[in-house]
C-alpha cells in the first residue's frame, strides 16, 4: 500500500507569501505612520484616561489615613459616592455643574449674537468700515480669555472681598452691587467677547459661500427681508452656528481663568475651579471624578449636536465659491451701524487693555489719585514695602524666565503639533476608507472632547509616577509640551488633511512613478505642498498656546511657571498690578509673535482654524 | 529595448466591489495597447496596477522579463522600480516647481550629471514642442501646455514603458486632435510600449495597436481597431464601439441563411445558428435609394441629419428604426420614401441569450 506523498512546501511556500504581502502592507508609508501615531496617541491619550478613571475607583493614601478600612490600592467606589451624593454632592459636583452650565449656555448665546450679527454686517451689508471691523475681530482671540475678567475687576471691583475698591467705585461714589462685580453675569460677558470670534468666523465663512441668488429668488416671490433671514438664510448658516456652538460650549465647561478671577471671591465656584481646589487640598480621586464628570458632559453635548449637524451636512455643498453677493441696504442707518460696531469693538478690546496699563502705575490698589501714579511695578528695584520686596517686572529675573518658558513652550508645542498635523493629514487621507485610517481619525478627535483643566487632570494622573518604561514628567517642562500638543491633535489633524487634501494624490503618485523614496517624495513634494497649511497650522497654536490656562495651571512648578500661570498667581496672592503687567507682557509677546509669523509665511489664523 | 508586459488573472477587489475580475492580457513589445471602457470598467485600476500604485488581490504581472507583482510569491515591486512613465488626466505637474524642475525631479534621482540633465530638459521639450519654457511654473501654462511639459517628463528619463491614464479628457476638442497626432509620433518615435486609457472610442480606434475593451472587470474583447470595429466579440463592443451606433434587430434564424427580422427578412450566411439571434448592422453598411431597387426593404425616411461631410439617416419600418451614414449631404427629404439594401458579409450574427459573435 502506498500512502500519498504530502510535501510540506505548498503551505511553507504560501505561508512565505502571505508574510511577505503582510510586510509588504506593513511597510506602507502611511500604514507605517498611522501605527506610529496609533501609539502616540495611545501614550498621550488613551493611558492617561485608563490612569484617571482608575485613580477614581482606587483607595488613595490620603484616604488610608482618613477612613477606617481603606487600603491603598485597592478598588472601592468610595469617591464617586461621595462625590455625587448627598450634600457633599451638592456642593462639590452638581452646584459647580449647574454653574458652569450656566455660563457655558450664557457665553454660546451672547457670543453667537455678538459673533453672528457681526458677520452679518460685515459680509451681508454696505456698511461703511467693513475691512477694518473684520479685522478688529479677530483680535480679541489673540488676548487671553481672562484679560477682561482682569480689566473687569479693576473696574467693578467692591468691598466684598475687602482689600480696595475698583475705579467705578472711586469715580462714581458707589459701590457696584455684587451680581456686577463678581459672578456669573461679569463671568459670561467676559467669556462672551472673547470666543464670539468662533461664531464671527464660522457664521461669516458660511455667509460668505451662499449664494444671494438663493435670497433673492425669495425676494422675487415676495418674501419679507424677516421672512427670508429665518426661512432661508438662517438653515443655510444653521451648520456654521452649531460648529461655533460646540467649540464654545466645550471650551467654556473647561475654562478656569474667567470664573477663577470673577467666581472665587465670592465662593461661586465652577467644576474647573473645583477641580483645582480638590487637588490643592490633596484630593485627588476627587479632582479626578470631577473631570470625568466634565469630560462626559462635554461628550455627550457634542455627541448630541454632531447628531444633529450630521444630518444637515449636505448643505455644506452650497458654497466654496464666494459669489458676487447683493448686500442688504441698511440706507440712513448705515452710520449708525458702522459707529456702534466700532464703539463696542473699542470698548472691547481698548478699553480693558487701557485699564490694565493704567492699573500697572498705581502704587497702592485702589488709590486713584495722581500722587500714587509710580513705575515702581515696571521697573521698581527691590522695596520692602512694596510687592513683598519683589522688585518690578523689568528688573525681575524670575518674571524673564517665565516670559522665556511661555515663548519656547509656544514654539515647541507649535512646531510639534504642524508637524503631527502634516503626518497625521497623510496618514488619514492616504489610507481613506480603512479601517486603520478610520481609528486614527476618531482617536485624534479625543482631545477635543476633554475640557482643558480635565486634561490637565489627565496628565497628573499619568505622570505623577514612573509607570513601566514611561518616565516621570510631573515638574518637567517637557510635560507642558506633551500635554499642550497632545490637546492640540484635533486641531492639527482636521488642518493637515485639509491640507492634505488639497494636495491630492497624483502630486505624490507622479513623484512615485519618477523612482522617488519616500523620504524623497515628503522632502521634496508633500512637505513644500502642505507648508502653507503647517504655517497657519503653527501661528493658531502659537497663539492659543500662548494664552493657555486651563490646561497647564495644575501642571506648572516653580520652575515651569508660564506668564498665564504667574498671571494667575499674582492676583490670587492680592497682587493685581503685577498680574496686570504680566498679562500685558503676554498680550504684547503674542502680538508680536502672531505679526512676525504672519509676516514670514503668509499663513493665517483663518487657516488655521481649518477655514 | 522593447519591452512586453503579461497579465496574468489579475483580481482587484475594493471592499466587495470586484474592479478587476481574472484580467489576463499579453501586450506586445512596442505596441500601443488602449483600454477602453465607460467608467467604472475597471481600466484605469488595472493601469494603476501596472504602475505599482494599487496592490491586486491575485495575479500577476511581469514588464519584461521582470515578475513585478505576484500574489501568490507575495511579490510587489514599488512603482519606482518597474521603469515606467505615467500621464495622468489632470497632468499632475508640482505646482512649486517651474517646468526644467519638474523634468529634471526623476534625473536628479538617478543621480545624472548636471550637463547630461540639461541637454535631457532640452529634448525633451523640444520633443514635445515646449522649447523655451524652462522657466514657466504650471500655473502659467494652459492646459494644453501643461500636459506636454507632463508628457516631456515621462519621456525625459526615458521609461521602458508609457503608462496614460486618460490624458487628454480635460482638453478641448481641437486640441485632443492636435495631441493625437503628437502622442502617436512620439509612440512611433521612442518604441515604447504603451498602455492608454481612454472612455473615447474614437481615441482608441485612432490611436492603437490593438484595444481592449472592458466592462465591470472583465476584458470583453482583445483585438486590433479594425477587428474590434468590424467583428465585434459581443454585443457590448458591438454597441460600445462606433458612432452613430450600431443597429441591432432581433430576429430568428428559421431556415438555411436568412434571418427574419419581424417585418422583413435578411439573408445572409447563418453558418450553424439557429432560434434567437441579434443581427448587428453597421449605419454605413446599408445602401440606401430613392427608387426600388433588387434585394430592397421599402422604408419611410424619419429624419435626416446632415453634418457635413456625412448624413445621418433615421429610416422607420413599423417598430424597426435604422440608423444610416451616407456620405456627402443626402438628397432625401424628411417622409420620403426609401429602399434600404444589406450586404451580407458585414453583417455580425449574434447569440441572443449569450450576446457573443456567432460568425
Amino acid at each position: 500500500m502506498q500512502i500519498p506523498a504530502v510535501s510540506p512546501q505548498p503551505s511553507l511556500l504560501q505561508f512565505q507569501a502571505s508574510s511577505r504581502r503582510f510586510f509588504h502592507w506593513l511597510t506602507k508609508p502611511h500604514v507605517v505612520l498611522s501605527l506610529i501615531m496609533l501609539l502616540l496617541m495611545f501614550y498621550m491619550v488613551i493611558i492617561p484616561l485608563y490612569k484617571l478613571v482608575q485613580t477614581t475607583v482606587t483607595w488613595q493614601l490620603v484616604d488610608a489615613s482618613r477612613i477606617p478600612g481603606a487600603v491603598e490600592g485597592e478598588l472601592t467606589l468610595y469617591h464617586w459616592i461621595r462625590m455625587l451624593s448627598g450634600i457633599f454632592g451638592q456642593i462639590y459636583t452638581f452646584t459647580p455643574l449647574t454653574h458652569s452650565m450656566t455660563i457655558a449656555i450664557g457665553t454660546v448665546v451672547l457670543a453667537l449674537l455678538i459673533g453672528g450679527s457681526l458677520a452679518w454686517l460685515v459680509v451681508r451689508t454696505d456698511m461703511p468700515g467693513r475691512k477694518l471691523v473684520n479685522q478688529l475681530a479677530v483680535l480679541p482671540y489673540i488676548m487671553p480669555s481672562w484679560t477682561l475678567a482682569q480689566a473687569w475687576l479693576v473696574l467693578f471691583k467692591n468691598r466684598t472681598t475687602g482689600g480696595a475698591p475698583g475705579m467705578f467705585e472711586a469715580l462714581i461714589g458707589v459701590s457696584p452691587p455684587d451680581w456686577l462685580s463678581y459672578g456669573p453675569v461679569p463671568i459670561i460677558i467676559c467669556c462672551a467677547l472673547h470666543y464670539y470670534t468662533f461664531f464671527f468666523l464660522f457664521v461669516s465663512a458660511a455667509l460668505m459661500s451662499i449664494d444671494s441668488n438663493l435670497e433673492e429668488a425669495g425676494e422675487l416671490m415676495g418674501a419679507k427681508r424677516w421672512r427670508i433671514l429665518r426661512k432661508i438664510t438662517l438653515p443655510l448658516v444653521l451648520p456654521a452656528l452649531l460648529s461655533g456652538f460646540i467649540m464654545t460650549f466645550s471650551k467654556v465647561m473647561g475654562t478656569f481663568g474667567g470664573p477663577n478671577i470673577l467666581g472665587s471671591p465670592i465662593r461661586y465656584y465652577v467644576v474647573a475651579t473645583m477641580i483645582r481646589g480638590s487637588l490643592a487640598a490633596g484630593d485627588k480621586a476627587d479632582a479626578f471624578v470631577l473631570a470625568i464628570v466634565l469630560i462626559l458632559f462635554a461628550m455627550v453635548t457634542i455627541s448630541l449636536n454632531q447628531r444633529f449637524t450630521g444630518t444637515r451636512r449636505s448643505y455644506e455643498t452650497i458654497g466654496g465659491r464666494g459669489f458676487v453677493a447683493n448686500p442688504s441696504k441698511l440706507r440712513n442707518l448705515k452710520k449708525l451701524f458702522f459707529t456702534t460696531v466700532i464703539i463696542f469693538q473699542l470698548l472691547v478690546l481698548v478699553v480693558p487693555l487701557g485699564l490694565l496699563t493704567y492699573d500697572t502705575f498705581l502704587l497702592r490698589t485702589g488709590d486713584y489719585s495722581l500722587s500714587n501714579l509710580t513705575l515702581q511695578n515696571w521697573i521698581g528695584q527691590p522695596n520692602p514695602l512694596y510687592n513683598d520686596g519683589e522688585p518690578g517686572v523689568l528688573h525681575n529675573p524670575r518674571i524673564y524666565k517665565t516670559a522665556w518658558n511661555s515663548i519656547r513652550l509656544a514654539l515647541y508645542t507649535a512646531f510639534f503639533t504642524a508637524f503631527l498635523g502634516v503626518l497625521l493629514g497623510y496618514a488619514i487621507v492616504k489610507g481613506r476608507g480603512t479601517r486603520l485610517a478610520k481609528t486614527v481619525d476618531q482617536l485624534a478627535y479625543i482631545p477635543y472632547v476633554i475640557p482643558g483643566i480635565a486634561f490637565g487632570a489627565v496628565y497628573i494622573a499619568m505622570f505623577a509616577k514612573k509607570i513601566g518604561p514611561l518616565p516621570s514628567l510631573y515638574g518637567t517642562f517637557a510635560l507642558l509640551v506633551v500635554v499642550s500638543v497632545a490637546k492640540h491633535i484635533p486641531y492639527s489633524s482636521r488642518s493637515g488633511v485639509s491640507a492634505m487634501m488639497q494636495v491630492g494624490h497624483e502630486l505624490e503618485e507622479a513623484a512615485q512613478v519618477a523612482g522617488a523614496s519616500v523620504w524623497h517624495r515628503f522632502r521634496r513634494v508633500i512637505f513644500p505642498l502642505t507648508m502653507s497649511g503647517f504655517i497657519s497650522g503653527f501661528l493658531l497654536t502659537f497663539i492659543t498656546t500662548m494664552r493657555e490656562l486651563s490646561l497647564i495651571i495644575l501642571l506648572v512648578t516653580r520652575d515651569t511657571q508660564l506668564l498665564s500661570s504667574q498671571t494667575m498667581k499674582y492676583i490670587e496672592a492680592g497682587r493685581d498690578q503685577m498680574g496686570n503687567i504680566v498679562v500685558l507682557l503676554l498680550v504684547i509677546i503674542t502680538v508680536i509673535g502672531n505679526q512676525i509669523i504672519g509676516r514670514f509665511s503668509g499663513g493665517s489664523l483663518k487657516k488655521g482654524l481649518g477655514m | 529595448m522593447e519591452t512586453i508586459i503579461r497579465i496574468n488573472n489579475l483580481t482587484k477587489k475594493f471592499g466587495n466591489v470586484v474592479a478587476l475580475d481574472q484580467v489576463s492580457l499579453v501586450i506586445d513589445p512596442g505596441t500601443f495597447v488602449t483600454l477602453l471602457g465607460p467608467s467604472g470598467c475597471g481600466k484605469t485600476t488595472l493601469l494603476r496596477c501596472v504602475a505599482g500604485l494599487e496592490d491586486p488581490d491575485g495575479g500577476e504581472i511581469y514588464i519584461g522579463n521582470n515578475l513585478v507583482f505576484s500574489y501568490d510569491k507575495g511579490i510587489s515591486l514599488p512603482s519606482s522600480k518597474r521603469d515606467l512613465g505615467l500621464v495622468f488626466q489632470n497632468y499632475a505637474l508640482w505646482p512649486h516647481m517651474k517646468v526644467d524642475k519638474n523634468i529634471t525631479f526623476a534625473l536628479e534621482i538617478q543621480k545624472m550629471p548636471k550637463p547630461e540633465m540639461e541637454k535631457r530638459v532640452k529634448e525633451s521639450l523640444k520633443e514635445v514642442q515646449m522649447e523655451g519654457y524652462e522657466d514657466r511654473y504650471p500655473r502659467e501654462m494652459s492646459g494644453g501646455q501643461q500636459q506636454r511639459i507632463a508628457l516631456a517628463r515621462m519621456l525625459a528619463y526615458r521609461p521602458k514603458v508609457f503608462l496614460m491614464d486618460e490624458p487628454l479628457s480635460n482638453l478641448d476638442a481641437r486640441l485632443r486632435m492636435d495631441m493625437r497626432t503628437e502622442l502617436k509620433r512620439l509612440h512611433h518615435i521612442s518604441g515604447a510600449t504603451t498602455i492608454y486609457v481612454t472612455h473615447d472610442q474614437v481615441e482608441a480606434l485612432t490611436m492603437s495597436t490593438n484595444i481592449a475593451v472592458m466592462k465591470e472587470g472583465v476584458v470583453q474583447q482583445f483585438d486590433s481597431p479594425d477587428r474590434i470595429y468590424h467583428f465585434p466579440a459581443n454585443l457590448f463592443v458591438a454597441d460600445f464601439i462606433g458612432n452613430p451606433k450600431v443597429n441591432l434587430l432581433e430576429g430568428v434564424v428559421n431556415g438555411k441563411n436568412s434571418v427574419d427580422v419581424g417585418n422583413f427578412k435578411i439573408s445572409m450566411n447563418t453558418d450553424n445558428a439557429y432560434g434567437n439571434v441579434v443581427v448587428g448592422i453597421r449605419p454605413e453598411d446599408i445602401a440606401i435609394s430613392p427608387q426600388l431597387i433588387p434585394e430592397s426593404v421599402e422604408f419611410t425616411a424619419y429624419s435626416i441629419l446632415p453634418s457635413g461631410a456625412d448624413s445621418t439617416i433615421i429610416a422607420r419600418l413599423g417598430e424597426v428604426e435604422l440608423t444610416i451614414k451616407v456620405m456627402g449631404i443626402s438628397k432625401i427629404q424628411m417622409d420620403d420614401r426609401i429602399w434600404l439594401k444589406f450586404i451580407p458579409e458585414t453583417i455580425n450574427l449574434f447569440d441572443k441569450a449569450t450576446g457573443n459573435l456567432i460568425n
